[in-house]
């Protein structure tokens, strides 16, 4: 007990590299995060938060409302910048890339699923889960197939020719994680993905999601406050007054 | 959880002979603690020493011969009385764990950390039994959920001492 008292109030690393070396999976971490501060007018929504998560992992973010959990995951996905700290993607300093390249890289390498209003809603539900591919110049028809393939993957092929609006909550959230992960990305940011949905349909996006991304490789960064949603999670990261532990599981 | 009830309500589907009394029981409820058969032919015994069941013949095979009981009116009776009376909410006003955080902070030790190494076990916890329930059928998933609901109210009163920790810390410790 004692070590892992010790070792849990360092900030930082601890959690991910322990996880490296009993898990088999590889040294580094993806994508990491340290020391980063950020404030918002007089808010200071982090101070010296850092996280870790490596490829394929799924690690939920928890904390109470207002903790800065959501900020952690903006700033991690390099939707805002921190004040302080950096963010390492495979090597690359977020920080330090331009604004093109860096929205280019979050197309390309990261999916995005949010608790509400993400879905066109002018868009069919087939042709929202193509966008991302039409965005990066692939042909309609190769787009829809795709899209088509992962809306029956998250068990929602039916809802395919349907606008967000004619959809329930729960059918689109599965929407929502075709589009995240049709891409392929390394990388999901889930931020309250079940939020808005009831337990049923939560646990069953949750289900799907990670499924999906373990078939896929891709680590997911889960924000919640739901123990039951974090329970989908391989380890996790509380956010608390802006700052980040680690916990450490007995054995 | 009474065994000698859910024996009976099991008895209301047809007489059974206890062996196959045994296995119903395993199959429905026993996930993780199975019936000894020491603990059917005695819970049986009794039912029928108290009129609840009453052997309904002799079951003749290739093997030893094996009763067969039957439940009586007064035990069906006895079953809609355990049916309709509820369960005690158990409330835990004596938790270990609000001593072990008191203790921490009295002793001016870190009680955040108490709380955090709580919630990781939890958590743990959580997440075998989710792995279980995604494994598992539709009475795994309804058994895995009870335990997870409880093990989330925990996880909850965790989050919400740990956000309070100061002010308790003035209470207890003036």
């Amino acid at each position: 007990m004692s070590e892992l008292a010790s070792e849990s109030s360092i900030p930082g690393w601890v959690g991910g590299r322990e996880l490296a070396s009993e898990s088999s999976i590889p040294g580094q971490p993806l994508l990491s995060a340290i020391s980063m501060s950020k404030s918002f007018g007089p808010t200071e929504a982090l101070t010296d938060a850092s996280m870790s998560i490596a490829a394929g992992e799924v690690v939920a973010v928890m904390g109470p409302s207002g903790s800065g959990k959501s900020t952690l995951l903006h700033c991690m996905a390099g939707i805002i910048q921190p004040d302080g700290g950096t963010v390492t993607y495979d090597g690359r300093d977020l920080g330090a890339m331009p604004d093109g390249p860096r929205s280019a890289l979050r197309r390309s390498e990261f999916g995005f699923v949010f608790q509400f209003g993400q879905l066109v809603p002018e868009l069919t539900c087939v042709e929202n889960v193509a966008l991302p591919m039409r965005l990066g110049g692939m042909k309609r028809r190769e787009a829809e197939r795709n899209a088509r393939e992962w809306l029956a993957k998250l068990e929602v092929e039916d809802v395919a020719g349907k606008r967000p609006g004619e959809v329930s909550g729960g059918q689109g959230q599965r929407v929502a994680v075709a589009r995240a992960l049709v891409t392929g990305p390394k990388v999901v940011f889930a931020d309250e993905p079940t939020g808005a949905l009831d337990s049923l349909n939560g646990e069953h996006v949750m289900r799907l999601l990670t499924e999906a991304a373990r078939q896929s490789g891709a680590a997911v960064i889960l924000v919640t406050h739901e123990p039951r949603v974090a329970a989908y999670s391989d380890r996790e990261v509380v956010v608390r007054d802006g700052r980040t532990r680690q916990l450490e599981y007995a054995k | 959880m009474s065994i000698g009830h859910t024996l009976l309500g099991l008895l209301e589907r047809g007489p059974r002979h206890g062996y196959d009394l045994k296995r119903a029981y395993d199959e429905h409820f026993g996930h993780d603690r199975p019936l000894h058969y020491g603990q059917v032919y005695s819970t049986l015994s009794r039912l029928l020493r108290n009129g609840l069941i009453e052997e309904r013949g002799v079951e003749t095979g290739g093997g030893p011969e094996r009763k067969r009981y039957a439940v009586t009116a007064e035990g069906v009776t006895d079953v809609a009385a355990w049916l309709s009376t509820p369960e005690k909410p158990e409330l835990y006003m004596q938790s270990t764990l609000y001593t072990k955080v008191v203790i921490a902070l009295m002793s001016d030790r870190n009680a955040e950390e108490v709380l955090d190494f709580q919630r990781a076990e939890h958590l743990r916890a959580m997440r075998e039994l989710t792995a279980r329930k995604r494994s598992g059928d539709l009475a795994d998933q309804l058994i895995c959920d009870h335990a997870l609901f409880h093990l989330e109210a925990d996880l909850r009163w965790l989050e919400l001492t740990a956000a309070r920790l100061t002010e308790l810390g003035k209470r207890v410790k003036p």
